[in-house]
């Protein structure tokens, strides 16, 4: 403990919690705003083709309407904008009558109320030239073409063909995921007014100072002259990480009209515009001695991408650090579709890569006759397996150990479709899993307040996973102060450069600045104020394998007349470093493995063949896991502490997500002695005759 | 969302008036409203028929039960007689929906609910229900969850209550009042065959008003037994669902399928097999061998036929134990 009063690893509940629960809390689309206009988004209803024709005449005179932004006369924007992976044409709305995807933005109307605007973009008569369009993936699509090296990049390390020759036993075979949809609680929504020269906005989104740097970039406005504020935020998974269609299209209505707009997508917009996970095809071969020691592992996905925005779903990140093998090949394809662009979406690649993985590990245990579990611990890596680095802390096997002993696991016998509990089998699985850690340079200051108290001040944001609570207690600790002499400042792009919440980096990222700025601070007596960027200290950060880890733990019943899978038990043991409030730590991965099981057995973006369009763009339609399919959950945490990293954190953000799936797919095949290599694992797929 | 004018109706006749000049009933709002929102239903009146004094169960002379059309879904689930004797409806209601939606859905506007296709749910498609003539895009498109009996090249969706679902298999009757007068259809003729005309979803005569369904006493039916296979434990339409009744004696059975066509589906030529023979495994793997002999299943809806044959001999088996 490096702290005076150990704020830091108690358990707290969010301070804003009373407000959520009461409704005082409030979101983007409930901000006052005077003289406030409406924006209704018009998204196109065909994959691929030119507009011909919109016809504006049809609802001008509709009650309250404004006027309708179209690409004839929408402000231009710079096209050399993006983010992370360049320039990006997902965020070019309006600027030609080009439609790269059904889904696509092609107008927005403005009236004075929202239902106006509803009623009048529902109205507005949009003409198509259609062309023919590609929205089927294949993994061998002759389009296909090796994804970005931007990370995930190809490796090629020792002789992976002698390696699967040689071995005793090998499994190849191909495990598949369909596109998956983010479709957070809360709907994006912006807001956006002129306050003089700048340009205010008010934002859903996951990180305030990098949409406001895209947003000024995209319009060509110089940083000073952009602020973008979040309020609390109802859940991103990803989808809020882009400067979204709702900021842009406000953003143009508002240098259009000369007052406050705002824009809230529509549930169906939600899951047709914003981010979504791409569906995966990825080929594995892995080999092993008759003892269970790896020979070889080549991991070979393919994944589909729109022509618009580069993006990588970087599946095979585990693959190179989870076991010991001394050959490991791995290259990423990617497959240009006239589709929404993919992006990040909780445990992005991990999530789908760790499927394939973690599948194949648990067909080679089978055809070995060896224990899941014992085939993991035979394939601990001593060093980085591909880096040859050393590893920072690697706690997989405790968590390997103690959820295994929690679960039961020593007792079962791992022989398939043995069990039954009435018409039911019964299985159980497990998976092994890992997430990089890291920080990214932020930017926060501190200020000593006369009254006693300290102003922390960083960019970041709370996407409701407790982040407010979490800062406000590293900044305690890092002052040696209560937690109540800190008043913390997030959520404005004004209080400087920080990493998003993302990329389970947003709380490494955020607590190394508070401790930066809190270290100078009390250098100078906890008097005046400091401001700290941690782009110097970060660069120092030795280069080592840095991992959280995990093992999770399914049990399952299977009906196999009606090929009903249900989850009877889940339990989830965590590494992710030190745990800053183990009540809301909780909370995040319990939510995870429910991605992870909703995954597994229900979600998919379902596709018109005929058209390329989604047919399942809503909840009923697009289905996550009910209260009733999720069953109790244990999830807890292991020792751990990430050297180098403040407070020794490591993030915990996106590992929850990761695993489950292939445990629940492990477990049904213990279960019916049948392998489950699509997801999701639907009833039609499980159903004997 | 189209404006529109609503109003409550202040008695039967006040109602009929309305209806029969265009305004649409509204019962519980928990379909009709979401497809207004949607712009699939745009009337320009509504006529809230939820205030008229048609609540309610009572016995009748024959041993049955007479449920008013607007009893909600969570009051006929929960009637001591519905859950003694006809067991498989309280099990079919309680397994739609959630508890909120069944507080505020009436029974008659359970049978008038629409189909949840996809394609119809969606205005920016093609749909024969919706604009006869546009085509039907499942056919040749997503038609995981359509029908595989009594289908036609003009729609392929299937109808979503459960509820009816077990009424049909106890002969439930529907109950109507118009401005001419009343009248009554059998619940298994309510629903017309799909043709050419999908559009046409019910036999009831224009601005007919339902008011009441009854359940003769002769389809008394304690050991009944309504067993529904979807997607995900809760808060999902069937993929395929199963109401099985036996007779006092165990002699004969009822039984009605969910999630195969455009109407809950009888299955008589079931129940004719298992006249046939004693209740034996062999004898209801034949019978529902026999009733699925007509299923014409789409390219990606076979195992619908499949799962409706499982269902149908395991609950026929759990009916008998």
């Amino acid at each position: 403990m490096n702290t005076a009063n150990g704020a830091v690893g108690t358990a707290r509940p969010r301070i804003e919690g009373k407000a959520k629960v009461t409704g005082a809390a409030r979101y983007a689309a409930d901000v006052p705003m005077p003289d406030l206009l409406a924006g209704s988004v018009v998204l196109s209803t065909v994959s691929r083709g030119r507009i011909r024709g919109v016809d504006v005449s049809a609802v001008r005179d509709m009650p309250g309407v404004v006027g309708v932004i179209d690409h004839t006369n929408a402000p231009r924007l710079n096209p050399k904008a993006g983010g992370f992976f360049g320039p990006d044409g997902q965020l070019r709305l309006l600027q030609d009558a080009v439609v790269p995807f059904a889904g696509w933005p092609v107008a927005l109307v403005v009236a004075e109320t929202p239902e106006q605007a509803r009623a009048a973009a529902d109205a507005l008569p949009v003409t198509y030239d259609e062309e023919p369009h590609d929205t089927a993936f294949t993994a061998d699509h002759p389009a296909g073409r090796p994804a970005l090296t931007i990370f995930d990049e190809p490796v090629d390390v020792g002789d992976v063909e002698a390696g699967l020759a040689a071995s005793a036993v090998v499994v190849q075979e191909r495990y598949r995921t369909p596109e998956e949809h983010c479709s957070a609680m809360e709907p994006h929504s912006a807001t956006v007014w002129w306050e003089g020269e700048r340009l205010e906005a008010i934002d859903s989104n996951q990180g305030p100072f990098t949409i406001a740097a895209t947003l000024a970039a995209l319009f060509s406005l110089s940083l000073d002259r952009v602020r973008v504020r979040t309020e609390q935020v109802g859940g991103g998974f990803g989808s809020k990480g882009l400067c979204g269609p709702q900021l842009i299209l406000a953003a143009m209505a508002a240098l259009r009209f000369r007052r406050p707009v705002r824009v809230t997508l529509t549930r169906a917009q939600v899951f047709l515009a914003t981010a979504m996970r791409p569906a995966t095809d990825q080929l594995i071969r892995i080999g092993a001695d008759a003892d269970g020691r790896l020979r070889a592992i080549w991991h070979e996905p393919a994944f589909e991408i729109s022509p618009l925005a580069e993006y990588i779903e970087g599946c095979t990140e585990l693959t190179k650090t989870l076991y010991a093998a001394p050959a490991i090949r791995t290259n990423l394809t990617a497959v240009p579709l006239d589709i929404l662009p993919p992006g990040s979406m909780r445990g992005p690649g991990a999530v789908p890569g760790s499927f394939a993985l973690e599948s194949a590990m648990d067909e080679l245990a089978e055809r070995l006759d060896l224990d899941p579990l014992e085939l993991r611990l035979r394939n601990e890596p001593p060093v980085g397996p591909v880096s040859g680095l050393p590893f920072s802390s690697r706690n997989l096997v405790a968590c390997l150990r103690e959820g295994a002993r929690r679960f039961g696991w020593d007792t079962r016998d791992r022989r398939p479709r043995l069990r039954r509990d009435g018409a039911l089998l019964i299985g159980t699985g497990l998976a092994a899993t890992s997430f990089s850690v890291g920080a990214f340079p932020s930017s926060a200051s501190m200020t000593a307040e006369p009254d006693g108290t300290f102003t922390v001040a960083i960019g970041a944001t709370d996407l409701g996973t407790g982040a407010r609570t979490a800062l406000t207690a590293i900044a305690a600790d890092a002052l040696a102060v209560g937690i109540d002499l800190i008043r913390l400042k997030i959520s404005d792009s004004a209080l400087g450069p920080a990493w998003p919440a993302g990329g389970s980096r947003g709380t490494t990222s955020w607590a190394w600045a508070i401790a930066e700025a809190a270290a100078k601070l009390r250098e100078q007596d906890r008097r005046g104020t400091v401001t700290v960027d941690t782009g110097q200290s970060l660069g120092d950060l030795p280069s080592l394998e840095r991992h959280a880890y995990s093992a999770v733990f399914a049990e399952v019943g299977v009906d196999p007349a009606t090929g009903e899978v249900r989850v009877r038990r889940l339990l989830g043991m965590f590494a992710v470093g030190r745990v800053v409030n183990p009540l809301t730590a909780r909370s995040q991965v319990v939510g995870g493995m429910i991605g992870g099981l909703s995954m597994a057995l229900h979600e998919e973006g379902v596709r018109d063949p005929v058209s390329g369009r989604h047919v399942n763009a809503d909840f009923a339609g697009y289905h996550i896991a009910s209260h009733a399919d999720v069953p109790d959950i244990e999830a807890d945490f292991v020792p751990d502490y990430e050297p180098g990293i403040p407070l020794g954190i490591k993030g915990a953000g996106e590992i929850g997500n990761v695993g489950t799936a292939a445990a629940i797919a492990n477990a049904v095949w213990h279960a019916t002695g049948v392998r489950q290599r699509s997801l999701p694992i639907r009833l039609d797929r499980v159903l004997e005759a | 969302m189209k404006e529109f004018a609503y109003r409550r109706a202040t008695d039967l006749r006040d109602a009929l008036i309305a209806g029969s000049t265009g305004a649409r009933y509204l019962g519980g709002g928990t379909n009709l409203v979401d497809l207004m929102k949607s712009g699939v239903e745009a009337p320009d009146r509504l006529v809230d028929v939820r205030w008229l004094p048609l609540a309610g169960i009572r016995e009748t002379p024959d041993g049955g039960l007479l449920i008013g059309a607007t009893t909600t879904n969570s009051d006929l689930a929960a009637h001591p007689g519905v859950r003694r004797r006809y067991p498989a409806l309280s099990q079919a209601v309680l397994a739609g929906a959630s508890g909120q939606l069944r507080n505020m859905a009436t029974v008659g506007g359970n049978l008038l609910q629409r189909t949840r296709c996809g394609y119809f749910a969606d205005p920016s498609y093609a749909c024969n229900k919706r604009l006869p003539g546009s085509g039907c895009p499942a056919i040749a498109g997503q038609h995981h969850n359509h029908a595989v009996l009594g289908w036609s090249p003009h729609c392929a969706a299937t109808h979503p209550s459960d509820m009816a679902v077990a009424l049909v298999a106890f002969d439930a009757i529907v109950r109507y009042e118009t401005l001419d007068g009343g009248g009554e259809i059998p619940l298994e003729e309510f629903y017309p065959p799909v043709g050419d005309t999908p559009q046409r979803e019910t036999a009831l005569p224009p601005g007919a008003l339902i008011t009441a369904v009854v359940l003769p006493g002769s389809a008394v039916s304690p050991r009944s037994r309504y067993r529904k296979v979807r997607e995900r434990a809760s808060y999902a339409f069937a993929t395929v669902s199963v109401a099985v009744g036996l007779d006092g004696d165990g002699g004969s059975a009822r039984i009605a399928l969910g999630g195969v066509a455009s109407r809950p589906w009888r299955a008589r030529t079931a129940e004719s097999s298992l006249l046939a023979g004693p209740p034996t495994a062999d004898g209801f793997r034949a019978a529902a061998d026999a009733e699925l002999s007509a299923a014409r299943p789409l390219p990606g809806n076979g195992y619908k036929v499949t799962l409706a044959r499982n269902l149908i001999v395991a609950v026929l088996e759990e009916v008998h134990a």
